[in-house]
């Protein structure tokens, strides 16, 4: 799938963007009486999954989803420049999220990275069309950072393996028909992340042989749901699930962090999180009042929105730059490591700094007649700790820059 | 494409091939004649550069990148230039190069014809030359000027001081900003006319020169002037050049002081420990280096957009803000992060800090430019 195999014509990729901006043009919902998720992260609801389910189909019937993913398990075929722009015509139109993003994003680029031809063959139209679900099994209640620790058993029986334990921050457990799993398979291995397996794991039906997988939803510090905690008792999956050998979790795991945070190319596109647009704020900013005035009439306010707009800025131009091979090789993991600290903190700083844009009204909630853009802001900068959290907090990924772009000693 | 990944925003950034080879070429140039034992000995000449190597810059053809074939030079442009103040910055190096090729972008701007074609080939061939725009009120605005020329009988008689000319010592050529009848006029001063008019100023950056010009008095005659019509224009786009190199040369001191930094940390040990396994220093240059290569990214975004209205002039201002905000941040915690040593004199983290400081306080700081820039934003 390097960007290189496929050749293209400029003229039609054009035709395409085109194509792309007026189908999300026409076809974006706009009269949608409740609330939707902002991102993929927080499905709280029947309505909202059922609807952003068959959203997803539709996009992907249409052609702007997995566009450059093989054509012979259901992809496009195209050149990865073809789904960037349908991407990116799809988040201009601010149009509702792709729901199955764990498919879409992290199982789906390492099954056709690594996945078996039955594998590949089995999973990989599901995701795009949103028929299978897929949720994640890493992290667990006593086990979130040091994700190399995990405790979920897997023992073999015959030509099954029977899972027990625990696994926490399902992201659309209850909703998921297969989870990629992180179990350990042997706890006497050398070290414990030899002991790991990674397996593609049946969350409901009968490929569920035996035993029970319960999901018991969490409520989130914004008051809404989305995630789950998961709990396997002696719980029956067929031996066939384990991906790659036993042993291998843990290198497989890594590998679907990558693409968790943008690391790695060959997730299927689409926008899973509904970005605010950071020149909202400056909208803000003109609407809200401080003391009586426009808050951008405040030097000390503009001189901020500055700084978030530079930062904003170079995100963009941090991923231009990485393409860039002789402004990206001093410190060649650079800036693809670097990329999740940046764009998360910058986030959460946006939506904390739109709160104290809003005087009095800072104090409101989602829900109240009074609140600025009905709560947007106070709603996202609690949400923003999903991604300062999820996927290695701001801290471990620090430890990560240090350590492999820095070259500094294990802390 | 990440889930975090702003699909929207495309700002541009890109590297020309001529780019692509004076980063290289610069990058053991640089590295080859400014180890930092020479930058030090040169702290201790009143000179402050190598006229040797300086001399294998003109030869090597950089002074007259920036300047068009008809007068003398390769004719490619401030992008191209960027690379090399860059790796300059990274090894602290210092020679008149900057002062004088954004002389000759005065002279290209600003210049008639004749003042183009006396000026531009000489600097090409290796002339130094330097700019004389700050004046004791401090103030970064161009076009805030009080020292004044008036015109009489074909002669220009000066009023009052220039401060921070870079290398002026060195110069064959000054170009000093004036208010002639209440408008902006930029003039071209000979070495010659300055003799006995310069002292030497104490900077705080020891690895570089400037010098304050007593102006009074001095008269010049009226070919010293260039066409006044373009002389705001000719302001305007040297705040732009010499932003933009200055936040190359930052950039490349960011790099470098963290660069030198973490080698202490991989190699010094305290409670048994090398202190770079320690958070409370790691998590810290981590933050720098992440504020490098967003002033990278800048950096190299206003050189590739240069000059164009709008969103060329906002790249710069943001190149120089970021950079300045880089280097400060690296070089304070450089300092501190070397504990006893970084309170000497020979520790090199005190370079750095000084430079920065020296390169914020030219063309403005980073407050200032998000000035700049909030006034382009929100007007």
């Amino acid at each position: 799938m390097a960007d290189s195999d496929i050749q293209y014509d400029e003229q039609d990729l054009v035709a395409f963007k085109d194509a792309a901006v007026a189908w999300f043009g026409e076809n974006t919902p706009r009269d949608v009486d409740f609330m939707l998720p902002l991102t993929f992260m927080e499905v709280g609801t029947d309505q909202q999954f059922n609807f952003l389910r068959e959203w997803q189909n539709k996009v992907y019937e249409a052609g702007y989803l997995g566009a450059h993913w093989p054509k012979e398990y259901g992809g496009g075929g195209l050149h990865p420049a073809f789904q960037d722009a349908a991407t990116r015509a799809m988040a201009q139109a601010r149009s509702p999220i792709m729901l199955n993003a764990i498919g879409l994003n992290w199982t789906g680029p390492l099954l056709l990275d690594r996945g078996s031809e039955e594998e590949k063959q089995k999973y990989i139209k599901g995701i795009l069309s949103a028929e299978t679900i897929w949720c994640q099994g890493f992290s667990e209640p006593e086990n979130g950072s040091d994700l190399g620790n995990a405790q979920t058993r897997a023992v073999k029986d015959g030509d099954d393996y029977v899972i027990n334990g625990s696994k926490i921050w399902t992201t659309q457990g209850n909703y998921a028909d297969y989870m990629i799993l992180l179990a350990r398979t042997n706890p006497d291995a050398e070290n414990k992340y030899k002991g790991l397996s990674f397996f593609l794991a049946p969350m409901k039906g009968a490929d569920v042989k035996g035993g029970s997988i319960e999901t018991v939803p969490i409520k989130k510090l914004t008051g809404e749901y989305g995630f789950t905690q998961t709990f396997f008792t002696d719980a029956r999956i067929s031996a066939d699930c384990l991906m790659g050998a036993e042993g291998e979790g843990w290198l497989i795991a890594m590998q679907t962090l990558e693409y968790e945070r943008g690391a790695r190319a060959g997730q299927a596109g689409g926008h899973v999180m509904m970005m605010s647009d950071p020149s909202d704020i400056i909208r803000l900013a003109r609407e809200a009042k401080l003391n009586g005035k426009p808050a951008i009439d405040d030097p000390a306010v503009q001189e901020e929105l500055v700084a978030l707009m530079t930062e904003a800025r170079s995100l963009g131009l941090n991923s231009r730059r990485d393409k860039i091979r002789p402004l990206a090789q001093d410190r060649p993991l650079s800036l693809a490591l670097g990329s999740k600290l940046a764009s998360t903190d910058f986030y959460q700083r946006l939506n904390a700094f739109a709160i104290t844009l809003q005087g009095t009204r800072a104090a409101y909630y989602v829900g109240d007649q009074s609140a600025h853009d009905n709560g947007l802001w106070q709603r996202g900068y609690l949400n923003s700790f999903s991604a300062t959290i999820g996927g290695g907090t701001s801290q471990i990924q620090r430890n990560i820059i240090g350590e492999h772009v820095l070259g500094l000693p294990k802390s | 494409m990440s889930a975090f990944d702003d699909a929207r925003m495309a700002p541009r950034i890109g590297l020309s091939e001529e780019q692509a080879q004076l980063l290289d070429i610069a990058e053991s140039f640089c590295r080859d004649k400014s180890p930092v034992d020479k930058v030090r000995a040169l702290i201790e000449e009143e000179g402050g550069f190598d006229s040797a190597v300086w001399q294998e810059i003109a030869e090597l053809g950089w002074l007259g990148i920036g300047v068009p074939e008809n007068y003398g030079g390769i004719g490619l442009g401030m992008a191209e230039l960027v690379p090399l103040v860059e790796h300059m910055g990274r090894s602290l190096m210092n020679t008149p190069f900057v002062p004088t090729v954004l002389a000759a972008q005065a002279v290209l701007r600003g210049g008639s014809e004749a003042q183009k074609e006396e000026v531009l080939p000489q600097i090409a061939a290796g002339a130094a030359a330097s700019l004389a725009l700050c004046e004791d009120h401090a103030d970064w605005n161009l076009q805030n000027l009080s020292v004044t020329a008036s015109l009489q009988d074909g002669q220009l008689t000066l009023r009052g001081k220039k401060y921070l000319v870079l290398h002026a010592a060195a110069a064959q050529f000054v170009l000093a900003s004036v208010a002639l009848d209440g408008q902006a006029a930029l003039l071209l001063i000979s070495a010659d006319a300055l003799v006995g008019r310069m002292s030497r100023e104490k900077i705080i950056d020891d690895t570089q020169r400037a010098y304050a010009l007593d102006l009074d008095g001095l008269s010049l005659p009226e070919t010293a002037l260039m066409p006044i019509d373009l002389a705001g224009d000719a302001l305007a786009h040297i705040e732009q050049a010499g932003s933009l190199l200055l936040a190359a040369d930052m950039c490349g001191g960011a790099y470098a002081c963290i660069d030198y930094t973490l080698d202490y940390l991989k190699t010094r040990k305290q409670f048994d420990r090398l202190i770079g396994s320690y958070q409370a220093l790691k998590h810290s240059i981590v933050d720098g280096h992440q504020a490098y290569e967003k002033a990278r990214s800048h950096l190299y975004s206003a050189a590739h957009i240069f000059g164009e209205q709008g969103e060329g002039d906002m790249a710069v201002h943001m190149a120089k803000a970021e950079a300045g905000e880089a280097y400060s941040f690296a070089a304070d915690r450089a300092i501190q992060f070397h504990g006893g040593f970084g309170f000497t004199y020979d520790c090199d983290a005190q370079l750095y800090r000084r430079r920065a400081i020296m390169g914020c306080a030219l063309y403005g700081d980073t407050r200032y430019h998000r000035r700049k820039i909030a006034a382009l934003m929100f007007s």
